[in-house]
């Protein structure tokens, strides 16, 4: 049952709804009544992607309705990979990536115009040793219905970071769930979303450990103004037998406006002994009193409020190694949030 | 310069400054002293425009200016600085970039051009140094575990930079060592000019052992009930404040 299943068949009963758990805040068969045409093919060029100039390799994939996209990696280096929809179809697509025992930077980038429905599916394999770091940008149309699914699955050693930054859809999931296969592999996963407008974003993570020693960090931050929604779902399983599982997960947004809304479920399911786990979530507005400090100062309210909020989501955009990504990433942090205050 | 007139105020409906009048010339340092809850924090925020306190009666006028109609940065930008009894911590904000943000704030609401980088480094490294403020922490979050003598030397650091025309220093020997407090009292005393007025709140003399300052009035009960030369600190610190213990208005 997903979004892909549902533009395959044109069944509506394929939607995921309310009534299933891992969907409950981002009911899709409630939204869609009726689904639309295949997307068209985009036979345009479009223009450069924000990653374009810090990458090796460019791939597009436009509209890319069930087209199986293999690329094969092994090899160090950075690409800058753009899922573009445009117009008012319905399109999915399946691309699939083995980084193996490489160094490797995906750039990823969800963008377009129009009111279309997009699933992505894609899944990616980290071998022994291998590193993948990937940053996923998330700037759509405030009328398409996105998501983004990701399978990683980590074999021993492998280490894996990713940070998705989101502005939000009328539905934007970006779901990534995590395998540590292999023992001793670590994962870093950090989000932020900055939403305004009637807006939706749902970050999704479910991370297992089923190999001892493995490590899995996750820092995400929000921040939700007008009738924006947010969903952080955060779910870690330490299967029985992976001791010595370090795994730790925070999440905190702010909520500047009455009708803005933010959802958050962080879970650990732990069903082995002798593992360090731990969560933490806040949800609060921003500090009255350090609005007074810093208008006392001469900082006028709206420029302090934004100040404000860059500093809180800035903790995230630091974690950022690739540098060249973290200062694209903070820019558009920064432009988001000057061009709301 | 700062003149205020009749003034009352409360929260939540609860009177704190009851007639409060005071006269205060560019050029001359005023200390208001008083026992805890006489309305000194409140005198502070009334004048700097902190939410949740209610003006009900009287006036503040700065150089002829309304006060109380302002904004605090408006208020900030005409010249009232408040440097905190407690200083408020700003996460993922460095001291550095929130204090230039501050000072470019305050030049464009008065039609002055912004500082550039390179001036501005220059300016705040003198100032710092001048505190003994390692540069190391204007990269720091501003106050985010700084100790409290920290905190208060980075409060007169920021009205150094900002050159306030008016200067409210509330409590700033609370949570000071001597030597600290020796640091601080010389940082503001160079701050003395003669277009320049300072208000010192304290509930202790000591502070007035270093900051000298020209008149003195006794806060009790929200208003003015005395008022003398810095020989009345002395006798406040000898007599203590039993015999203002008046009744609230």
């Amino acid at each position: 049952m997903s979004l892909a299943k549902a533009i395959e068949t044109g069944d509506l009963a394929e939607l995921p709804s309310r009534r299933d758990e891992d969907w409950h805040w981002t009911d899709l068969r409630g939204l869609i009544r009726e689904l639309p045409a295949p997307s068209a093919a985009l036979e345009a060029a479009p223009a450069p992607g924000p990653f374009d100039h810090l990458a090796d390799q460019r791939v597009v994939i436009a509209n890319g309705r069930r087209t199986t996209q293999v690329f094969m990696g092994g090899t160090a280096g950075v690409l800058a990979l753009r899922f573009i929809g445009a117009g008012a179809g319905a399109h999915a697509a399946t691309p699939r990536i083995d980084v193996g025992a490489g160094h490797m930077t995906i750039l990823e980038t969800y963008e377009g115009q129009g009111a279309y429905l997009s699933e992505i599916d894609f899944s990616i394999d980290v071998g022994e040793g291998g590193v993948l770091q990937r940053i996923v940008l998330c700037d759509e149309p405030e009328d398409a219905v996105s998501v983004s699914r990701c399978e990683v699955r980590l074999a021993p050693g492998a280490r894996f970071t990713q940070t998705v930054v989101a502005s939000g859809a009328r539905r934007q999931r970006i779901e990534t769930r995590v395998d540590h296969r292999g023992g001793g592999a670590s994962a870093r996963l950090d989000g932020i979303y900055l939403l305004a407008g009637r807006r939706h974003a749902d970050i999704t993570t479910v991370v297992t450990h089923a190999a001892p020693g493995g490590s899995t960090e996750q820092l995400t931050k929000g921040v939700a103004q007008d009738q924006a929604r947010g969903v952080f779902q955060g779910r870690i399983v330490v299967a029985e037998g992976a001791d010595q599982t370090d795994a730790r997960m925070g999440h905190h947004a702010l909520i500047l406006s009455e009708r803005a809304e933010v959802d958050a479920k962080p879970e650990l399911e732990i069903f082995a002994d002798d593992v360090a786990c731990a969560h933490g979530n806040t949800v609060g507005a921003l500090d009255e009193e350090a609005l007074f400090y810093a208008g006392q100062r001469g900082i006028p309210e709206a420029e302090a409020r934004a100040m404000l909020t860059e500093a809180f989501v800035g903790e995230v955009v630091d974690r950022i190694d690739h540098e060249g990504a973290r200062e694209v990433v903070r820019a558009w942090v920064a432009e988001r949030l000057g061009a709301s205050a | 310069m700062l003149s205020i007139n009749n003034l009352s105020a409360s929260i939540d409906g609860k009177p704190m400054l009851s007639g409060l009048s005071l006269e205060l010339p560019a050029g001359e340092v005023h200390a208001i002293m008083g026992p805890n809850g006489a309305g000194k924090s409140t005198l502070s925020y009334v004048l700097t425009g902190r939410d949740g306190y209610e003006v009900t009666g009287g006036s503040a006028t700065l150089d002829g200016a309304d006060l109380l109609a302002l904004t605090p940065s408006e208020r900030a930008a005409r010249g009232v600085f408040l440097s905190f009894q407690y200083p408020i911590e700003i996460p993922g904000v460095p001291a550095m970039t929130f204090l230039r943000t501050a000072l470019n704030a305050q030049h464009k609401a008065r039609g002055e051009p912004e500082v550039a980088a390179p001036a501005f480094l220059k300016l705040i490294r003198e100032r710092a140094a001048a505190l003994k403020i390692d540069p190391e922490m204007l990269r720091r979050a501003l106050n985010v575990g700084f100790s409290g003598g920290e905190k208060k030397r980075m409060e007169i650091l920021q009205m150094a930079v900002l050159a306030p025309r008016l200067a409210i220093l509330d409590e700033t020997d609370s949570g000071l060592d001597i030597d600290a407090l020796r640091i601080v009292a010389e940082g503001v005393n160079a701050m003395r000019a003669p277009d320049r007025a300072m208000l010192v709140i304290t509930h202790y003399q000591r502070l007035l052992d270093h900051i000298r300052p020209d008149r003195v009035h006794v806060l009790a009960a929200g208003r003015i009930v005395a008022s003398g030369g810095p020989e009345l600190a002395h006798e406040l610190e000898r007599e203590g404040y039993d015999k203002y213990a008046v009744e609230p208005a």
